[in-house]
């Protein structure tokens, strides 16, 4: 009898197990790379004709040859990666610390009901300001510094990872709540066991906006406020706009939106990679 | 698998000491919301008593109250110090963590006064997962499941907390009918073998008359206990038997009663089913 159960049981389970075939790796990067490339494609081929149009004269507006074969001999020289390596140190401080500021703010404010009342639209409201805002007082308070810059970095990106948490928090089932509750766990267990785990994907999506937030504050920022003897990526951009240099100014434009897409690509497959560990993965083919 | 565990069990006249006992205890939510009014009921050990009545009877404010997620407005409610698990509709897994890790959650709950290693509890979580059949999926993520399969995980789960009482609120009404079937019969011989009080909540009168030691009625809005049936029938019951049925039309026909004495006078149709709330 219990064995009979048990085999009804394993026969069950075994048809409603739906086995997942899984695509060989190549196959998915090239279902991944081809739209991205016939959209490159796509935009070198209208800026070519806007060129060619001759709306423009060519010193202004470079073709995508020219611009390309510029960002081809900077790929050759120290000075570019000096400038990358620049501005990549202040990203990733300036994220640092705005994940940092955003994750204990964010953690008070989801917690501590007064001071959601006091900060929470404030926070909200943060979010809105343009980053470009901030810095002639960024400039009073610390003059030409890259502190200057780190400063209008954090405040543009700490408010969405503060949000993505808070939202996080707000947004945890109920029913799970219920089941730690009955579990055991109270407060602090219940807030590292339950609310936390289920506030990542909320504030997974508030870490990579405000990164997006980061690096346009970032660029805002080294166009700003230039330091003597150090090159960034934005201080390449306003020499090459001082030099009317045209190809160097679009070369580091791609540099600057080639950075961008790749930090935002990492985000998006660390989401995808949660998504699919929680089953949250509702694509279809 | 365990030698077949048939045997009657003991009859319980020779004590009927409660696991739960709920005494008058109302419910009212916002201002004037009456939810339940003056409920009495006890559970015994070892008892399986099912509750059913029709939508807006109470029954899920009243194992809330039980569990403690939720205070009644007046009454008293005794668990007799008894741990207490509870089992929802949903499986309400953790979705961040595999089967088993759901399960050495509970236990390390459970134990955190007494340590136990991490290996002891992945130990005892296998174990929990083979009483429910599901000794190799332990390394899965709860999506990875059917549902029945999650259910049978948060039974499991259930189980890790090595509660006195279990609370059940309608654990199986999300599930096709044969592997309700399926999950009936466990239940009952974990329920056996474990001596658990189970209060158990549905709205399917086979279902509870299959289950039960006790069959409560609860009227609706708001809810209170109107008729107790004592389920004599010898187990192993079968859902489909002549005896679950007759006794379950009767039961029906008291329900209908209940929810007929809800129906506007003149516009609604009378007879709308009341087994499905």
């Amino acid at each position: 009898m219990t064995t009979d159960i048990s085999q009804q049981i394993a026969g069950l389970d075994a048809l409603e197990l739906t086995s997942r075939e899984q695509r060989g790796l190549p196959s998915r990067i090239w279902a991944r790379v081809w739209p991205m490339l016939s959209a490159i494609i796509l935009v070198l081929v209208i800026w070519e004709l806007v060129v060619l149009s001759g709306w423009r004269p060519e010193y202004v507006l470079p073709g995508p040859i020219t611009v390309l074969g510029d960002l081809w001999n900077r790929l050759g020289d120290g000075d570019f990666y000096n400038a990358v390596a620049v501005t990549m140190r202040r990203a990733i401080t300036g994220f640092a610390v705005a994940v940092l500021v955003g994750l204990v703010v964010g953690a008070a404010v989801s917690r501590v009901r007064p001071l959601r009342a006091a900060f929470g639209s404030l926070i909200t409201g943060l979010q809105t300001m343009p980053s470009i805002a901030w810095f002639p007082l960024a400039i009073l308070l610390f003059k030409l510094s890259e502190s200057a810059i780190l400063f209008v970095v954090v405040l543009g990106a700490a408010p969405s990872i503060a949000n993505g948490l808070i939202a996080g928090v707000d947004y945890t089932p109920p029913i799970l709540l219920r089941a730690g509750h009955i579990l055991g766990l109270r407060r602090l267990a219940l807030y590292r066991h339950v609310i936390l785990p289920a506030s990542l994907p909320s504030f997974l999506s508030g870490l990579k906006q405000g990164w997006a937030f980061a690096w346009r504050s970032l660029m805002a920022g080294e166009l700003l406020v230039i330091i003597a003897n150090q090159t960034s990526i934005g201080e390449q951009l306003d020499n090459a706009r001082e030099l009317s240099d045209a190809p160097g100014l679009l070369a580091t434009m791609i540099v600057i939106l080639v950075i961008g897409i790749v930090v935002d690509m990492c985000f998006g497959a660390a989401d995808n990679a949660l998504r699919r560990r929680w089953g949250l993965d509702q694509r279809v083919g | 698998m365990t030698a077949p565990t048939q045997e009657l069990r003991p009859s319980r006249a020779d004590g009927h000491e409660p696991a739960v006992r709920l005494d008058a205890v109302s419910k009212v939510y916002g201002r004037d919301l009456l939810a339940l009014d003056r409920v009495s009921l006890s559970v015994d050990k070892g008892e399986f008593v099912c509750l059913l009545g029709a939508s807006g009877c109470g029954k899920s404010t009243m194992l809330n109250l039980v569990a403690g997620l939720d205070r009644p407005t007046a009454g008293e409610i005794d668990t007799k110090g008894g741990r207490i698990a509870m089992m929802f509709q949903e499986p309400a897994l953790f979705p961040w963590l595999t089967v088993s890790a759901n399960i050495e959650l509970a236990l390390r709950v459970k134990s955190s006064t007494r340590s136990t290693t991490k290996k002891e509890r992945r130990e005892r979580a296998t174990e929990l997962l083979e009483i429910v059949h599901l000794g190799g999926f332990g390394a899965k993520r709860p999506h990875e499941l059917s549902g029945g399969m999650r259910q049978r995980v948060a039974l499991a789960r259930a189980l890790a907390q090595d509660a006195d009482v279990l609370l059940m609120d309608e654990p199986f009404g999300a599930l096709d009918a044969m592997t309700r079937d399926l999950l009936h019969d466990e239940l009952e011989r974990i329920w056996r073998e474990r001596e658990l009080s189970v209060l158990f909540v549905t709205h399917n009168v086979r279902e509870a008359v299959r289950l039960g030691d006790r069959v409560v009625l609860l009227s609706s809005r708001p809810g209170t206990v109107i008729e107790e049936f004592p389920i004599t029938l010898p187990r192993p019951r079968r859902t489909d038997s002549g005896e679950v049925a007759e006794l379950a039309s009767t039961i029906t026909a008291r329900l209908r009663e209940e929810v007929l004495r809800h129906a506007k006078p003149a516009k609604r149709p009378v007879g709308a089913g009341a087994e499905h709330g």
